[in-house]
């Protein structure tokens, strides 16, 4: 049967300390653009932490949010770029074909969560950093839009794996570099199509939403969090 | 009918042909240093990247988008105005057609260029077109860039065709008016034109075809330039009224457009026998008309927002509104509506002058109009977390006002190169064949 990857976000367990952003930089080959350009809105991170503030200070409490590309099955983004290089691959993945960007960033304005970035300039390591790249991800040149992958380079990998021993892939053998390094266990990765999988029954989590759910995108990520009746003084 | 060209006419009308001003020299010098600056500038972006521009996350599409849309907009001047024109009959259009014409083709070419201006790689662009390659990939045909493809380059081809068959007799008089190389230029144009009957009727026909044929290619190109926004689920871009209102707009500044092309003309060539107070005074009234159409277009939009009370949509309508962008809003709504409306609408205010300043504002009006659908919708989607701001580079205001110069130094030069007036229309004109069906316009 086909994979189906998707996520599950806990964001009862998240503490927002964006070891899930650096590891995704390191993992994926995510320039880094500096001060200056970042204040210019060039700044790339394919998993954000999202920090939303309620209440009047000092009885204040945040909020963290981590948002990535949701992969969504009915994605706005595919459908608008001229050239396919924005598609679903077969496993559900919107996939984004570097080679085959021209760079209308028509996808970047059509998603509605901002979470396809783009390369306004050749990214630049300096030296010693451009060692620590990793080789199995291409580097992204200028001019083309880039995103979360799932880290597709690992699926790729453990593909090739499980077909050389001849077996089946297990739950939770397979992680993306974010939900690897989340000290609290709040990403959880695999395959939706796997009914026994964590999370696609955490996807059915009663505490489970989609995040702009009524956009119709329908997005494979599913945010966990305690819902409104739980609470002892909801409004 | 007699289609004799008496001499004094055609002598003023080709006149520009031959001789040739200082002003002329000024006009393509200037115009072309600024094309220049322009292309250098694009030049410098390819080289360096993107990102010398002011784009960014998340607005992504910033100034090239705008005067893409601005310019298709300015477009719709020309053909759909003289083709709607020639259809009715309307017997004042005779001066003002050729003028119209023009614009259409100029501000198409320069519209074109800025979605390849834009580009991430531009070099890759050819990736748009249509082409049997053999990795067997086609443009993705779900996209409304595709569409604009087709769109843009239908309305191109037709408005060009529109443009050189009412020229073809004038190149003609002016082959034969000729001598040496210009006899030759003008006669490989002229496509062998003697002016036999049989001819005749072959152009009129032709003529009445592409006039027909134009209006619904020229309604669907702004149709589908307002589907690069309405298809994609941003807040105030969602819209079903997008179209027929993209397409008001077009017209709108496009009037304004061929007012401004016309006084100038007017001006420079002494051509006040020909573009007469008369003529600014009835495209003055298509201006009042498309005036009042854009605002109704404006509040309808604006009240059906506010009242849904949505959301996201909410977080644009008040950016716009009364926040950032509302010097912007304000300025558009002065230009495009409070300026022109006393103008245009009192008799004794619609001179020449008055259409003049009335077009001005409209133009500035609406490229603003442009920015206020493009940008605060970008700056403020779904998500509070993503919103962002934008603010043009050095390099978008150069290829901008590069733009602007292109469109003078092609209109210099096309009114250097091809009487401005047509003037086999307006012998025409003077002994009609069948006395008009809607009285005397002139």
């Amino acid at each position: 049967m086909a994979y189906r990857w998707g996520m599950a976000v806990d964001l009862d367990r998240c503490t927002g300390c964006e070891a899930c952003v650096t590891a995704c930089h390191a993992e994926n080959n995510i320039p880094t653009v500096g001060a200056g350009q970042a204040a210019r809105g060039r700044a790339m991170h394919w998993i954000r932490v999202e920090r939303y503030y309620e209440g009047d200070f000092p009885d204040v409490r945040v909020k963290f949010r981590p948002v990535l590309c949701q992969h969504c099955d009915a994605a706005p983004c595919e459908a608008v770029c001229p050239t396919y290089a924005s598609h679903q691959s077969e496993d559900g993945l919107n996939a984004q074909v570097y080679n085959r960007c021209i760079g209308t960033r028509y996808c970047g304005n059509a998603c509605m969560y901002n979470v396809r970035f783009f390369n306004f300039f050749n990214p630049e390591w300096e030296k010693p950093l451009n060692l620590q790249l990793n080789p199995d991800v291409s580097i992204r040149s200028v001019g083309v839009m880039e995103k979360c992958t799932f880290c597709v380079q690992r699926i790729k990998a453990a593909k090739v794996l499980i077909k050389s021993e001849n077996r089946d892939l297990k739950d939770g053998e397979l992680q993306p570099a974010c939900a690897q390094a989340c000290p609290t266990t709040a990403l959880v990765f695999g395959d939706l199509n796997d009914p026994e999988s964590r999370v696609a029954r955490l996807s059915h989590s009663p505490r489970g939403t989609k995040l702009l759910e009524d956009l119709g995108a329908e997005p494979k990520v599913t945010y966990l969090q305690k819902q409104a009746w739980y609470e002892p003084d909801a409004h | 009918m007699n289609r004799t060209l008496t001499k004094p006419l055609a002598d003023d009308l080709v006149r520009p042909l031959f001789h040739t001003s200082v002003w002329f020299y000024a006009i393509v010098l200037t115009a072309g240093t600024v094309v220049a600056c322009g292309a250098a500038a694009w030049a410098f972006q390819v080289w360096n990247g993107i990102g010398v521009a002011g784009i960014r996350w998340p607005v992504f599409w910033g100034f090239y988008l705008v005067n893409f849309v601005f310019w298709i907009g300015i477009s719709h001047a020309g053909t759909l105005i003289s083709a709607i024109l020639r259809l009715v009959d309307a017997q004042w259009r005779r001066p003002v057609t050729r003028c119209a014409e023009v614009i259409t083709v100029f501000a198409l070419m320069i519209g074109a260029m800025f979605p390849i201006i834009h580009l991430g790689r531009p070099w890759l662009a050819f990736w748009l077109f249509p082409y049997p390659s053999s990795r067997e990939i086609w443009p993705n045909f779900r996209s409304p860039l595709a569409w604009d493809f087709f769109a843009i380059n239908t309305y191109l081809t037709g408005s060009v065709l529109f443009l050189f068959l009412p020229m073809i007799p004038d190149l003609a008089l002016v082959r034969d008016r000729s001598t040496g190389w210009r006899r030759r230029v003008y006669g490989f144009l002229a496509f062998g034109w003697r002016g036999t009957t049989t001819q005749w009727n072959r152009l009129e026909s032709a003529m009445q075809i592409m006039a027909v044929a134009i209006i619904p290619v020229a309604v669907s190109v702004h149709t589908i330039v307002s589907f690069d926004f309405s298809m994609a689920t941003v807040p105030m871009w969602h819209s079903t009224i997008f179209g027929p209102y993209f397409v008001a707009g077009a017209i709108f500044s496009g009037i304004a457009a061929l007012i401004i092309a016309m006084a100038v003309l007017r001006k420079t060539l002494r051509l006040e026998a020909y573009l007469q107070p008369i003529h600014f005074e009835n495209l003055g009234k298509l201006l009042l008309l498309m005036s009042l159409l854009w605002a109704y277009f404006v509040f309808a939009e604006r009240l059906t927002v506010w009242y849904g009370n949505e959301p996201s949509e909410m977080a644009v309508f008040w950016a716009t509104q009364r926040g950032e962008y509302a010097v912007f809003y304000w300025t558009m709504v002065v230009c495009n509506f409070v300026i022109p409306l006393p103008i245009l609408g009192i008799r004794r205010l619609r001179t020449i002058t008055g259409c003049v300043i009335a077009s001005l504002g409209v133009l500035v009006g609406m490229w603003l109009e442009r920015f206020l659908i493009i940008v605060p919708s970008l700056a403020h989607k779904q998500l509070p977390y993503s919103w962002g701001t934008y603010e043009p580079r050095p390099v978008e205001l150069t290829i901008m006002a590069a733009t602007f110069a292109a469109m003078i130094l092609l209109y210099a030069l096309f009114s250097k190169f091809v009487p401005i007036i047509s003037i086999w229309e307006m012998r025409a004109g003077d002994r009609p064949a069948t006395p008009s069906a809607t009285g005397d316009h002139s």
